[in-house]
């Protein structure tokens, strides 16, 4: 039990943490216990991720990767790379939050403890094997990140949360009917078991011919509810709405680690519950056209966004897009290994990238500055640091060198000619053509329009040490790419195929 | 030696970024300082170069990006062909920094691009690696965009986003074509590469030669893809056209031998008839536009696009003679060359008019001889150059096209001489407008090029116009040994 503990430790740290948040929330103000709010919180909340991800380092250490609570656990690599992941956006969210979560006023105390709830429950996601669980932890997630994006309490943010709430639940009724076709056809609920034991994996081998159409729409089910999870096109249209309401820590929040524990629980679910040949070119074709319709929709609407926070909206979606080409890339000598690494690079690269857009819209926010495009004019002038880091940050996404945007982009180009999908990195790569114009669009208002007013905008010391780790993030991640891209592999290692596999080509 | 070549000037530009902000005004000698010293190192480096080594040199070879299905090497190295393109990048960027000296809007930044730029593009010239050269091709987007949108002139906005868009697109269907060379050989190191029979590619490979042409074809500019130079040419500030014109389009040149002919000989053979058309009618359709511009700076361009027929038409025949197509290919080469200084050149004279009278209407200037002697002397070098006057560059490497692509293209050929007569047309024709004629009181109070900074870059370029055009061996010998390594002599 101690050992079962132990492998989802970050888990609890966080939930911890997140408790005795809401229980100092409560408590009068006597000395020596300083009031719950403003940089004392700030500092409390990040022991949830720095102990997180200190306990993640001594797993690794410790090297005992393993099966936990009835195989409904597994600590793998690709855990860890989630563990890591999750505890370094929740840090860098919570640094940048400091000054704008002072006009949640007496929520401010729930942000945080929000914020870490779905944060651990985004580990346990990570790490689950089992469908039970999955759901369990993905609706976690989900009912913290409503509450989140509606606590501003203002018009927007409330209709922000509505919305996010009523979409949602649907999503999450159509991911439960996927997984009840699943455990009836195969009896089980876990994806993978130790060898000898039923799973969904190996039912699925042994008789996945015999299962016909239940097969497809377990798929098609679990397609349709993910997809909503995953923010892709057709699944897509609460994303802009969202972000644009929520308050701006929150969108940045959803739009990097809610993504990414969406694409985690779908590389898990399709990865290891159903890698068999029976349905797996069946629904890589599904994925490779939602990919290019993700891409493709995603591009074409932000060309002609005028709000910030609804372009990061949709270039969500269209970055969303190119993970799952990731996700397509299942048929090539690299076999699963290669597109899943490609995802996993992409999504730690699109995490540096988006969070640094996304600290420089709080930073602008704070000084109660509108996320209107048009408010980013002269941004050279009045912040030179934030202009640089957005322009760097908008040039990643863009996928130009020397940044991590232009690797992630490479590496899963090159998994899906891996896999044959050339019409894929054909529509990819115009697709990048298209998102220039707009994500560049940005930088020239930032570096060429005379600002609205000459006033300086100041940042607090929390947010510029999170835009700098960003920034320097995305630029390591560009120069010198390997140690993550090892770290990628080792992950992705766990699905079988590793990429090693392609020298045989 | 080649990787300081690389990273010289992002480093200068690293350093001028870093000035304090009282040394600001600065910044135009620390970024000369450094290209300075750049031009030194691809100077020493066209000294120490073998012409009778066929290999390449200097080469450096790191593992960068490992992953086994996915090796992208740091692989330099040059040959005859990359050299000398590296010695003409050192030479304008100098010219660039000069002709820079008055900028005082945001210097610091200004400069920095500038050297992030040629570091990028030194770095196109230098890789041996398809995805090291993708990185470095891209690389210079981001620095001519904000270089022509933020210190440009007019529609400067409009003219960054529509060259990095067309490059963009460009470059985007060049990856999707490197990838699928790439996994079909199984390496992207180009010199493996060019010595290797690829099959069993994704695509086949006429269809990969059209992605990774488009690139090129758009970069070089070829008509009907050229529509974007004109506008970035015109709306650039004086530096970035020199540099835009001299260097820039040398690299969908040089794509085009390195990488189309060197890798894929015979699906260049299979288009070469199209593409030696396209190329008559790039030369023809650019003067005869040329001809009807009437802003200097817009006809500068427009000549850029007709020149760069040649380039296209030189190549077309190397691929057509297989072996034999060595003078048409080498007189190419030379032409990138040429170029490169003449409208360097034009485009600093341009900007010396401009900046004196705040005008590039043609039709405002008249009598510049009178009032400035020696800019209008210079200005009709420039002019007689560009139209291949012989003793100077330019005619022996259009001289040496001609010669070479008779053979294979007689038609073309013959379409693209009279290219010349239309060139000399233009060119005679604008500098009497220009430069000749009664004066106009208007410009009675101009001054003479008394500023050390332009009479050094006009020196620099005319000396190296003359040099090549009356010792061509120079710089012919060292391209030789490219254009013998590309055609696998």
């Amino acid at each position: 039990m101690l050992d079962d503990l132990d492998r989802i430790g970050p888990v609890l740290v966080l939930a911890a943490v997140a408790a005795l948040i809401i229980v100092w929330g409560f408590l009068p103000a006597v000395r020596p216990l300083p009031a719950a709010r403003g940089r004392a919180l700030v500092l409390f909340a990040l022991l949830g991720p720095a102990g997180a991800a200190l306990w993640a380092l001594s797993l690794l250490a410790r090297d005992v990767a393993g099966f936990a609570f009835a195989d409904s656990v597994v600590l793998d690599d690709f855990s860890l790379f989630f563990y890591f992941l999750f505890a370094a956006v929740a840090a860098a969210v919570i640094l940048a939050s400091e000054s704008y979560a002072r006009r949640f006023g007496e929520y401010e105390p729930e942000y945080y403890a929000l914020l870490l709830f779905a944060t651990a429950s985004m580990l346990l996601l990570a790490t689950s094997r089992d469908l039970i669980l999955i759901f369990v932890a993905l609706e976690l997630t989900s009912i913290s990140q409503y509450i989140l994006a509606a606590l501003r309490k203002d018009d927007r943010s409330t209709e922000a949360g509505v919305k996010y709430l009523l979409l949602g639940a649907v999503a999450s009724a159509v991911i439960l009917y996927g997984m009840t076709f699943l455990f009836g056809l195969t009896g089980t609920t876990r994806l993978v078991a130790p060898a000898g034991e039923p799973s969904i994996a190996s039912v699925i081998a042994e008789r996945g011919d015999a299962m016909g159409e239940g097969l497809i729409l377990a798929v098609v089910f679990l397609i349709g509810g993910l997809g909503f999870k995953m923010a892709v096109v057709p699944f897509q249209m609460w994303a802009p709405d969202v972000y644009e309401g929520a308050p701006a820590p929150v969108a940045a929040f959803l739009s990097v680690a809610s993504k990414a524990a969406a694409f985690a629980v779908v590389m898990r679910i399709f990865f290891e519950g159903l890698p068999d040949a029976t349905v797996r070119g069946d629904w890589s074709d599904v994925f490779a056209v939602v990919a290019a319709l993700s891409m493709t929709f995603g591009n074409l609407l932000a060309l002609v966004q005028t709000d910030i926070k609804r372009l990061l909206g949709y270039s969500s979606i269209a970055q969303a897009g190119y993970f799952m080409v990731g996700l397509a890339a299942v048929g090539g000598a690299g076999g699963l290994g290669l597109g899943a690494s490609g995802v996993l690079f992409f999504i730690a690269a699109y995490a540096f990238t988006n969070l640094a857009a996304f600290i420089v819209v709080i930073a602008v926010a704070d000084r109660g500055g509108s996320s209107a495009i048009d408010a980013y004019a002269g941004l050279a002038r009045r912040a030179p640091l934030l202009a640089a880091a957005l322009a760097l940050a908008l040039v990643s996404l863009t996928g130009l060198p020397p940044t991590a945007g232009f690797v992630a982009k490479l590496y899963i180009f090159d998994a899906a000619v891996d896999s044959d999908l050339v019409w894929l990195v054909v529509v990819a790569v115009l697709n990048s053509v298209v998102s220039a114009f707009y994500y560049l669009r940005v930088a020239g208002i930032m570096f060429l329009r005379e600002p609205a007013s000459d006033e300086r905008i100041a940042t607090a010391a929390g947010l510029k040490l999170a835009l700098a780790v960003a920034a320097a993030g995305v630029l390591a991640a560009g120069l010198l790419p390997s140690p993550l891209l090892d770290a990628a592999r080792d992950a992705a290692a766990v699905f079988g195929d590793s990429p090693g596999n392609a020298a045989s080509r | 030696m080649l990787s300081l070549l690389i990273f010289l000037p992002v480093a200068g530009a690293a350093v001028v970024l870093l000035l304090p902000g009282r040394f600001a005004r600065r910044s135009g000698a620390v970024a000369l300082a450094f290209s300075l010293a750049e031009l030194a190192a691809a100077l020493a480096l066209f000294a120490r170069f073998e012409q009778d080594e066929t290999a390449l040199q200097f080469v450096e070879r790191r593992a960068w990006i490992d992953v086994p299905s996915f090796d992208v090497q740091y692989l330099v190295g040059v040959d005859g062909l990359s050299a000398t393109l590296i010695l003409l990048t050192g030479l304008l960027f100098v010219v660039a920094a000069l002709v820079s000296w008055k900028v005082t809007l945001r210097p610091r930044a200004y400069f920095a691009w500038l050297l992030a730029l040629e570091t990028a593009v030194v770095g196109v010239f230098a890789a041996q690696d398809l995805i090291l050269f993708f990185l470095f091709w891209e690389l210079e987007l981001v620095p001519m965009f904000f270089l022509i949108s933020i210190w440009g002139t007019g529609r400067k906005e409009y003219a960054a986003m529509k060259f990095l868009l067309f490059t963009l697109s460009g470059s985007a269907l060049m990856l999707v074509g490197f990838l699928v060379l790439g996994f079909a050989a199984g390496t992207f190191d180009m010199v493996a590469l060019a010595g290797i029979e690829i099959a069993g590619a994704a695509l086949p490979l006429q269809a990969v030669f059209l992605l990774i042409l488009a690139a090129f074809a758009v970069k070089l500019p070829v008509v009907p893809l050229h529509t974007w130079l004109p506008d970035a040419h015109t709306e650039a500030p004086t530096a970035v056209s020199v540099i835009l014109a001299g260097v820039l389009l040398k690299m969908g040149g040089y794509g085009l031998i390195r990488i189309l002919l060197g890798i894929l000989p015979e699906q260049f053979a299979d288009f070469d008839v199209y593409l030696a058309a396209l190329a008559a009618l790039s030369v023809i359709y650019g003067a005869v536009l040329t001809m009807r511009q009437s802003d200097l700076k817009r006809l500068v361009a427009y000549s850029s696009v007709s020149h760069m027929g040649y380039v296209l038409l030189g190549v077309s025949a190397g691929a057509a003679l297989d072996g034999a197509g060595r003078v048409a290919l080498t007189g190419a080469a030379l032409q990138m060359f040429t170029h490169g200084t003449i409208t360097a050149l034009l485009f600093v004279m341009v900007g010396l008019v401009y900046e004196r009278t705040h005008t590039r209407e043609i039709g405002d200037l008249r009598g510049l001889a009178h009032v400035m002697p020696i800019a209008a002397t210079v200005f009709t070098i420039a002019g007689f150059a560009a139209l291949g006057l012989p003793t100077m560059s330019g005619f022996v490497a259009e001289l040496l096209v001609f010669l070479g692509s008779f053979d294979p293209f007689p038609a073309a050929t013959i379409v693209a001489v009279t290219g010349i007569l239309l060139a000399a047309g233009y060119i005679l024709w604008t500098l009497q407008r220009v430069l000749f004629g009664p004066p106009s009181p208007a410009w009675s109070a101009l001054s003479d090029t008394t500023e050390w900074w332009e009479q050094v870059s006009m020196a620099a370029l005319i000396a190296a116009i003359i040099a090549v055009g009356i010792y061509p061996a120079t710089v012919v010998d060292v391209l030789e040994n490219g254009v013998e390594r590309t055609l696998g002599l």
